[in-house]
């Protein structure tokens, strides 16, 4: 009986807390260094530095300069491709998530609504990509494809579209039995108004925390496949990559592998906690 | 116009069956949640529809309005058969066809301000409100609802309870509605506020000539404000016919039942109830008992009952349509006269 | 009231609930004192948001999250619960004090057979073997109404019908027999002639165990049928208390005869209900004075200023209406602030 009123005081303000601002500030950190740091500290791939090879962080390279993270094998700056690899990490990472948030809306959205047999087909599609390791898909796409930036996007976003699908169609598909959205039928209303005034602003906030997840989830992966030399190409810096070419000098020389992969950890630490928060704001209860 | 001015009604329900289809791998079992269900509303009148839940009376709303398409059976309104008119007329139909809902919140969406939601029929039948109008239409509206204009810019969660049902109901006015069909539209609102919209929903009868199908399980409320009234019972209709007269003198057996079930401010602990007994439980409307769907908890019931369906018809003696063989007019032998005041 | 003298088997005293804490927190309660006492039934009726059910819950230490008693005490069977620790509440809730909620469909475990989950507090707080516990059980289920106990004892709750759940509900809470039993609500979710069985119901193991039982409802009709007192709440606070018989011939308090007027059944045969205008308030917005007086056609000047004590009348009801003896003569309504529609 009494269960609206007395949830308004309990729904008093929540404060956002604070490791999501320490999150939300580290990817900002990130998102500077991808933008400026290959113009501050630019990377070069084909410049090899022999003498100054595998030196640790802090060492001081042939020509004098400081090396903060230490070098590579072939005499690269490690924190030159620290900079330029969150780059392709984070576009890699965003573009698929649109891309592959896109599709997935469509999709979901079109067989939440409509439900019947499109719903059946496409969900049918759905279930047996999912049933089939994405690794093993993205492998093979992107064999096919050849390495480039534009094709790791697609590939990643072919394999990821399915789960942004799943989650709009449930939304869609619990919005579509809304009274409100009943109302708006009786008043006359069409299929198209229905979904973009009813049915679609109800998807958003799945569809975002979704994304959010799904953003460090990408990079992952991106990492995982330039790491079996199927991502990037050779020319451009991937946090992947680097990992997999210093895991020959776990020995000798950890921190080619490690710095690489402890910056993948922070970005997707990081942009989980921000998902977490997106997750939080969009509890049923704290909705309206 | 011409043919619902022939027979008066503005809406007629006839042979209706409607409910859900349930699915057991690749069989679809249809389950009738209404079981052959006649009805009319007349022009500016309210016809009250009671019963107890699984009684139908929703899917009932739900297939009047075609949210639920219907199994069989007819929905003619303003004298067009709902069933067949093209998608074109259906839409422009939906203006004079509409209905209000239970819960004041869920069937308000939540993002759009009280205007939006007063423009929308507006914005989907273009012509009928010029957009240099709206603004002035939205107020007058509001107005007949009893909301201010300052109310216009604020979205339902801003709202109480008994406002945003006002809300609910200057959307279904927008577009000048005949016929509302109000689902338990007062049910989940507090007393003072129920009499508040109740009152509400009777002076924009008096105003503007609408007709209500009023589908609640509250028979005080619906004893108060319809002029007939449609008892039913596991998807059929076991009795009809004017409110007053159905009240005081009750013929069905269930009818009497429900009546005397409900609670009275007279009432007191240990004064002798005027309680008739229902036992059982209500059967389910996928596997109904044969012939009268009443008689598995009737203590008229005969052998008669089990094998012949009583039709709804006028009996002997009574003024209003009973779907009992032994509806006879008097108190029927073994009931006590059932008081329903 | 006519027992007052004797020790209630529980009672609220000047009860505060607070949602939130410190400068934020909203009472939600605002010093409400009840008493019940054994063998009568006191009903609290108020509409949404006026705090009848964070009351009743507040019997059973049972707040919602969010909510915390800020200042009174509730006391059961003399004990102050106030310094109870987790566990002493547990011992009493079920043996001394039982509960029956609203909704029977969510107060059943769906996992578990009925019978099995009415047996569980023999088995668990008497010891009773399992044999023993089931055959408790069963002559519990006989004496609630359940009808074949044996054989349904090993039905689940999703077989049962509504009201053979709400059946199944009162046996639980009887289970121990306590001394005062709580009723939330305990037939709004239940069609006409179901509410009336359950109403008839729990009239009748009530004075069989001579139970101290609060029901807590909205609709009068159903108070009326099992109360012989009840206490109108609005905002937070007692308006009106007295036996059921004086409140309803003629009641004192503006609100109470408001909620009266509105009943459907009290207008039979005028074309017009007497509405209430307005809704009630927040809880964080009560107005100043009376917490009514926005709605109320007897309000003066007085009444937005001074907030009436809850005050013994004549005839041993109380009222917190400044204007209660012209209510009840029906004199002078129409204050300067009574309520526009809306």
């Amino acid at each position: 009986m009494s269960a609206p009123a007395l949830e308004a005081p309990a729904r008093a303000r929540r404060r956002t807390p604070r490791r999501t601002w320490i999150a939300l500030g580290v990817l900002a950190l990130f998102v500077l260094a991808g933008l400026l740091g290959p113009v501050l500290h630019p990377y070069d791939a084909v410049a090899t530095d022999l003498p100054s090879r595998l030196l640790p962080p802090g060492s001081r390279t042939e020509d004098g300069s400081l090396a903060w993270l230490g070098t590579d094998q072939l005499g690269r700056d490690l924190l030159a491709n620290v900079l330029a690899g969150s780059r392709v990490s984070l576009v890699v990472g965003l573009a698929t998530v649109v891309l592959g948030g896109a599709a997935g809306l469509l999709v979901g959205l079109v067989s939440g609504y409509f439900g019947g047999w499109p719903d059946a087909v496409l969900s049918r599609i759905g279930d047996v990509q999912l049933a089939f390791p994405s690794i093993l898909l993205a492998i093979l796409l992107a064999g096919v494809l050849g390495p480039s930036l534009t094709n790791i996007v697609i590939t990643l976003a072919v394999t990821r579209w399915v789960i942004f699908a799943r989650v709009v169609r449930a939304s869609a598909l619990s919005a579509r039995e809304l009274e409100y959205v009943n109302s708006a039928r009786l008043l006359g209303a069409g299929h198209l108004r229905i979904l973009l005034r009813h049915v679609l602003p109800s998807c958003w906030q799945p569809l975002l925390v979704a994304g959010t997840v799904q953003v460090g989830l990408t990079m992952v992966a991106e990492a995982s496949l330039s790491f079996l030399g199927l991502g990037v190409p050779v020319d451009e810096a991937s946090w992947g990559a680097t990992v997999s070419l210093g895991r020959d000098y776990l020995g000798s020389a950890w921190w080619i592998s490690t710095v690489p992969a402890l910056a993948l950890a922070l970005v997707v630490l990081c942009v989980g906690a921000v998902g977490d928060a997106f997750r939080d704001a969009s509890d049923p209860r704290a909705q309206l | 116009m011409s043919v619902e001015a022939r027979d008066g009604a503005l809406l007629k329900v006839e042979g209706l069956h409607a409910g859900y289809v349930h699915r057991v791998g690749l069989a679809r079992h249809r389950v009738p949640a209404v079981a052959g269900v006649d009805l009319a509303v007349p022009a500016a009148r309210t016809v009250g529809v009671v019963g107890e839940s699984g009684c139908g009376k929703t899917t009932l709303a739900r297939a009047v309005v075609g949210l639920r398409a219907p199994f069989s059976g007819r929905v003619e309104f303003a004298g067009r058969d709902l069933g067949t008119v093209s998608r074109r007329e259906r839409r422009r139909l939906a203006r004079e066809l509409q209905m209000v809902f239970q819960d004041p919140f869920t069937a308000l969406n939540p993002r759009m301000t009280v205007a939006e939601l007063i423009a929308e029929g507006w914005r989907i039948h273009r012509g009928t409100v010029a957009p240099a109008d709206q603004a002035a239409e939205t107020a007058r509206l509001l107005g007949l609802v009893g909301l201010g204009s300052e109310h216009a810019e604020r979205r339902p969660h801003e709202l109480s309870g008994g406002q945003c049902q006002r809300v609910s109901i200057a959307r279904a006015l927008a577009l000048g509605p005949r016929l509302i069909v109000c689902d338990e539209a007062v049910s989940a609102l507090d007393v003072s506020v129920q009499a508040q919209i109740l009152n509400l929903l009777a002076d924009l009868q008096e105003e503007l000539g609408v007709s209500y199908l009023f589908i609640s399980h509250d028979l005080d409320v619906v004893r108060h404000l319809a002029h007939e009234v449609v008892v039913m019972y596991v998807g059929t209709v076991v009795e009809s016919g004017p409110t007053d007269e159905v009240f005081r003198n009750p013929q069905h057996p269930y009818t009497r039942a429900l009546l005397s079930a409900v609670p009275s401010l007279r009432d007191r602990p240990g004064l002798p109830s005027r309680e008739i007994p229902l036992h059982g439980d209500v059967p389910s409307p996928a596997t109904p008992p044969s012939g009268c769907r009443f008689r598995t908890r009737c203590r008229l019931a005969t052998e008669h009952c089990a094998r012949e369906t009583p039709p709804l018809v006028p009996r002997p003696g009574v003024g209003h349509p009973v779907a009992c063989h032994y509806a006879d007019g008097a108190g029927t032998t073994a009931y006590p006269a059932g008081n329903g005041s | 009231m006519t027992t007052a003298h004797e020790s209630p088997a529980a009672e609220v005293r000047d009860l505060h609930i607070a949602f939130g804490s410190g400068r934020d927190g909203t009472d939600v309660v605002r010093g409400v004192s009840l008493a019940l006492h054994r063998g009568r039934v006191l009903a609290l009726v108020g509409e949404s948001g006026s705090g009848k059910s964070l009351t009743s819950l507040a019997f059973m230490g049972l707040l919602p999250a969010g909510a915390r008693v800020a200042s009174g005490s509730v006391r059961v069977e003399g004990a102050d619960t106030g310094e109870f620790t987790p566990r002493q509440w547990r011992a009493v809730r079920g043996t001394r004090i039982a509960m029956v909620f609203q909704d029977p469909a969510s107060a059943l475990n769906p996992a578990f057979t009925v019978g099995w989950q009415i047996a569980e507090p023999f088995r668990r707080r008497l010891g009773d073997s399992r044999a023993r516990a089931r055959e408790k059980a069963v002559a519990l289920m006989e004496t609630v109404g359940i009808p074949e106990p044996e054989r349904r004892y090993h039905a689940h709750p999703h077989e049962f019908s509504g009201g053979m759940r709400q059946r199944a509900v009162v046996a639980m809470a009887l289970a121990l027999e306590p001394a005062v039993l709580l009723a939330d609500e305990p037939t709004t979710a239940l069609d006409v002639t179901v509410q009336a069985q359950i109403l008839r119901l729990l009239a009748e193991r009530q004075r069989a165990a001579g139970l101290a039982m609060l029901l807590v409802s909205h609709d009068l009709g159903v108070v009326a049928r099992l109360a012989q007192e009840v206490a109108v709440v609005y905002a937070g606070r007692i308006v009106e208390q007295g036996d059921l018989d004086t409140v309803y011939a003629a009641p004192a308090h503006p609100y109470t005869r408001g909620l009266m007027d509105a009943v459907p059944e009290a207008a039979a045969g005028e074309p017009r209900l007497r509405s209430i205008a307005g809704h009630p308030p927040d809880p964080g917005r009560v107005p100043d004075g009376c917490a009514f007086h926005p709605r109320c056609a007897f309000a003066t000047a007085r009444c937005t200023t001074e907030r009436p004590l809850l005050r013994t009348l004549a005839d041993g009801r109380r009222a917190a209406c400044h204007h209660a003896e012209s209510v009840l003569a029906g004199t002078a309504p129409g204050g300067p602030y009574g309520g526009s529609d809306l």
